[in-house]
């Protein structure tokens, strides 16, 4: 029988070749990519149904821009503590990275809260999916990107049992720094969102 | 099938929209094929219960992480698929020729029938045929062209399979329960919208699609990482054989243009589950936005099927000529050129859509230009037979019948780039032809070229070459004879999709295209039959030394079939055409000093088991059944949150192992130096 250390000792031997976690970070970049194009034809259709309002109600009439800033703080500033979060990660600090990454959790779902707060509001205003095609538009685009934060907030929350079997092993470090990514990729998508569909929208 | 008056429009909250009602007991087309698949079905499972293979198949197959099992898999279901989609173009063909104004009357097949039969075909002969022969191809060549261990994600490929396994089930489960989508296979709103097709074929269409769509972009991702990354030490950019250049490429078009199938696929899906107003027609819906989206992944799509087709006739024309493939980097740079500008024609797809004179002119133009880095593909393969010694096997058969057929198909596009002249031959018989012409003659013609070549690596024996010839005159001959009549209907204005027409003057025609389409027929039949002879004669025409044909690229340094780890000692490369060098140097087949034990990753259930919740789900989508879906939506992620947690996730191959199977293969290619380091070893022991 081989040895842990034998089996280490093989690992390093054999990096040239199996540089696994290398690799999944790169292939989660390559996602990441498709995912863009994902909300490029999002953003596309967005665009093209910019002014299908069909005689209903505008986004002029129901953006509040102060409110969606509030969102975007959320969001941002969690891309922040996310850093913090990976910051504590490589010095192997546990109650410093579990201390960020809740208070990013705690902004992610502040976020979505009000997302979902705003649909409602929007809904019982008279722009629901169903009005016309700039709303369903509208509601495809920002829900696909708040399904995104909810599969990224479920993500954290087993990376919490992750870290707790296991602590900082190479693989839990791999899974931080893909959902690291993925997190900072929804701010990008965010910030466009925020350009596009909210200041465009009440231009 | 079911009449409309069987539809449930308030959905039952057990059973969503299904009745015993949606089972076509009664469809006389329907039924003795219903029987005969579950027969089959019950033949199948008793035969393997009854050889106690459940266990076998379960550890060795279905859960294997092995792409080269995968690749073999995928072919399976391919050729299955293969089988269901031509049955429907026989159909098809069958009810043209009979469905005149004359004596014959108007065909066979009713209305509705037949438009699900004309969109299963397409449907499935892309998606569950093409796309698999693709996908299977590149599993099994890829990774041991770039020598390399295994794919970069192994569990992926799994689970990409088997959701590509789920929507080939979903399309045949709609044959039996419900109905399939009657829209074409690309299903166009307003007709796919809930308003026109309100029972369940759209739906059937959408799931199928976007699970099997969502395991393509999977294999996209994970084949792109594998050969950027895990090509053997040596091997620069410019020297991977020309298979995995295609096959890079066209994993980056899935990656970019998989996305938008999701997105369109979804759209549809929540103007039809939610009353969204992406593509209806009223409160600002825009169908011709679902017609530009669809396309927009639908054109990179075409070159997704074809470009690995190009690899597999460089591979197959350079080791039969004998010669290195000439023009190597126009080759790869043509192939490039082709990857990009496949992006900027998708609206030579509908230049009636009245995108005016500057636009149309721009993709006629972008379309044009398309067919000069594939004719530089052309001349590169003549050039490369010019001079060679040109040894005419069944797959150098198949690549010349593409040369001949490809070309045809090619001018007859370059017709069609013209907007002008495609606002005459849009939707005509004219663009059927077309197609099938570069599709069958290109892709398909590359497949099989490819399957013939790689069956002995694969599977360790050789496929019968005489039938293999046979099935190439047929499928030649019967393409021509199938699709040139269709050419002259499209001119004489004939549209696409008819069950019906008025015009006498067609009638000899159509039954000629389905005389030829009889002629497919016996094509594919000798091609079962020469995969029946060649497993009942396979002790005869075992591939011992693992280079048949005496080929070039790294794949042949293997045995037949390879390892489970491809290659026992990671190989340094040198040239484009390691294996030739090799063999040029006598090289080839070094017996190592000693052997390490090779890290290798577990079989696993999870890819199954998620597409198993995957297919739970699109069924109950399909028919409205919420709690099901609900069922199945979290049964995919807690399978994959619980894989998560697995530890046991890779092993060690030990060197005593390894010594035996690379023995086994040696002791055919290099006797000599396998005595010499077993003496060696013997003596070190002693």
């Amino acid at each position: 029988m081989t040895t842990t250390a034998d089996l280490q000792q093989q690992d390093q031997a054999h990096d040239h070749h199996h540089d696994t976690g290398g690799d999944t970070v790169f292939g989660f970049w390559i996602y990441i990519m498709s995912d863009c194009i994902l909300f490029a034809t999002l953003f596309a259709t967005y665009a093209v149904m910019s002014t299908s309002f069909a005689g209903g109600i505008t986004p002029k009439d129901l953006f509040d821009l102060n409110f969606v800033l509030g969102e975007t703080a959320l969001l941002l500033f969690s891309s922040f503590t996310f850093g913090m979060a990976m910051l504590y990660a490589h010095r192997k600090s546990m109650p410093g990275m579990i201390t960020w990454l809740c208070i990013t959790f705690a902004l992610g779902v502040g976020f979505l809260a009000m997302e979902l707060y705003e649909f409602h509001h929007f809904s019982t205003s008279g722009a629901s999916p169903q009005t016309s095609g700039y709303w369903s538009a509208f509601y495809g685009l920002v829900a696909t990107h708040g399904l995104h934060v909810t599969g990224g907030l479920i993500w954290m929350l087993v990376l919490f049992a992750h870290f707790k079997r296991d602590g900082f092993s190479k693989a839990n470090m791999v899974r931080l720094a893909c959902l690291s990514l993925f997190w900072h990729f929804l701010d990008v998508i965010w910030i466009c969102v925020f350009s596009v569909v909210y200041l465009m929208g009440v231009l | 099938m079911s009449s409309k008056a069987n539809i449930v429009t308030e959905p039952d909250i057990i059973f969503g929209k299904l009745t015993w009602d949606v089972i076509p007991f009664t469809d006389p087309v329907i039924l003795p094929v219903m029987l005969a698949c579950l027969l089959g079905g019950i033949g199948l499972f008793a035969f393997i219960t009854k050889m106690g293979k459940w266990g076998y198949l379960w550890r060795e197959w279905l859960t294997s992480v092995d792409h080269k099992r995968i690749g073999i898999m995928y072919m399976i279901v391919a050729v299955v698929m293969l089988v269901r989609g031509f049955s429907d173009a026989l159909m098809m063909r069958a009810q043209q020729a009979l469905a005149t104004a004359d004596e014959v009357g108007a065909g066979y097949l009713p209305p509705e029938h037949y438009d699900q039969i004309f969109t299963a075909h397409g449907t499935i002969m892309i998606f569950f045929v093409a796309m698999p022969l693709v996908i299977g191809l590149m599993n099994i060549v890829v990774p041991l062209q770039i020598g390399a261990r295994d794919v970069a994600f192994p569990f992926l490929n799994s689970l990409s399979f088997w959701l590509f396994v789920v929507g080939a089930l979903l399309v045949n489960i709609s044959l039996f329960v419900g109905e399939f989508a009657a829209t074409g296979w690309l299903a166009y709103p307003p007709l796919s919208g809930i308003e026109y097709s309100p029972w369940v074929g759209v739906d059937y269409w959408l799931w199928a699609l976007q699970i099997s769509g969502i395991g393509t972009l999977l294999t996209g991702v994970n084949f792109f990482v594998t050969i950027l990354k895990m090509r053997a030490p040596g091997m620069r950019l410019m020297q991977m054989p020309v298979f995995t250049w295609t096959a890079l490429c066209t994993n980056v078009l899935i990656v970019i243009s998989f996305p938008i199938l999701t997105v369109t696929l979804t759209l549809l899906t929540l103007d039809r589950y939610v009353g969204t107003h992406f593509f209806t027609n009223d409160l600002g819906g825009n169908q011709m936005m679902y017609v530009n989206l669809i396309w927009a992944w639908g054109h990179p799509e075409v070159y997704i099927l074809i470009l690995p087709a190009f690899g597999v006739f460089s591979e197959v024309t350079a080791t039969f000529s004998r010669k290195r493939l000439f023009g190597y980097t126009s080759l790869v740079w043509a192939t490039m050129a082709i990857m990009i500008l496949s992006f900027v024609v998708w609206l030579h797809h509908f230049f009636t859509m009245g995108s005016g004179a500057s636009v149309n002119a721009f993709f006629g133009i972008a379309t044009m230009i398309i067919s000069v880095p594939t004719g530089v593909k052309i001349f590169n393969w003549l050039f490369t037979m010019y001079k060679g010694r040109v040894e005419f096997s069944a797959s150098m058969w198949w690549t010349l019948s593409f040369l001949f057929t490809f070309t045809i198909g090619g001018m007859t596009g370059v017709m069609l780039a013209i907007p002008a002249a495609d606002f005459v031959l849009h939707n005509s018989l004219f663009l059927i032809a077309h197609f099938h012409n570069v599709i069958i003659g290109g892709a398909v013609f590359g497949y099989f070229a490819g399957f013939t070549y790689w069956f002995p690596k694969a599977t360790g024996f050789m496929l019968d070459e005489k039938l293999g010839k046979l099935s190439c005159a047929l499928w030649t001959v019967g393409f021509f004879v199938a699709f040139m009549p269709l050419y002259i209907l499209g001119f004489n204005g004939m549209t696409r999709r008819l069950n019906y027409y008025d015009n006498p003057e067609w009638t000899m025609l159509l039954w000629v295209a389905a005389f030829g389409a009889l002629i497919v027929l016996a094509g594919i039949v000798t091609q079962l039959y020469m995969g029946y002879v060649s497993i009942r004669d396979r002790d005869q025409n075992r591939d011992l030394t693992g280079d048949p044909w005496n080929a070039r690229t790294l794949e042949w340094a293997t045995s037949s079939p390879p390892p489970f780890y491809n290659f026992a000692k990671t190989p340094v490369i040198h040239d484009r055409d390691e294996h030739q060098y090799n063999k040029d140097r006598n090289t080839a087949y070094a017996v190592p000093e000693s052997y390490e034990p090779i890290h290798m990753p577990r079989n696993t259930w999870c890819g199954i088991v998620m597409s198993g919740f995957a297919l739970i789900m699109g069924f109950a989508m399909v028919w409205h059944i919420w709690w099901l879906a609900a069922f199945g939506f979290i049964g995919i992620f807690a399978s994959v949150i619980i894989y998560s947690f697995e530890r046991d996730k890779d092993y060690y191959v030990q060197v005593d192992e390894i010594e035996a199977l690379e023995a086994a293969h040696l002791v055919h290619v290099n006797p000599q130096g396998l005595r010499a380091m077993q003496d060696k070893k013997s003596n070190l022991e002693a």
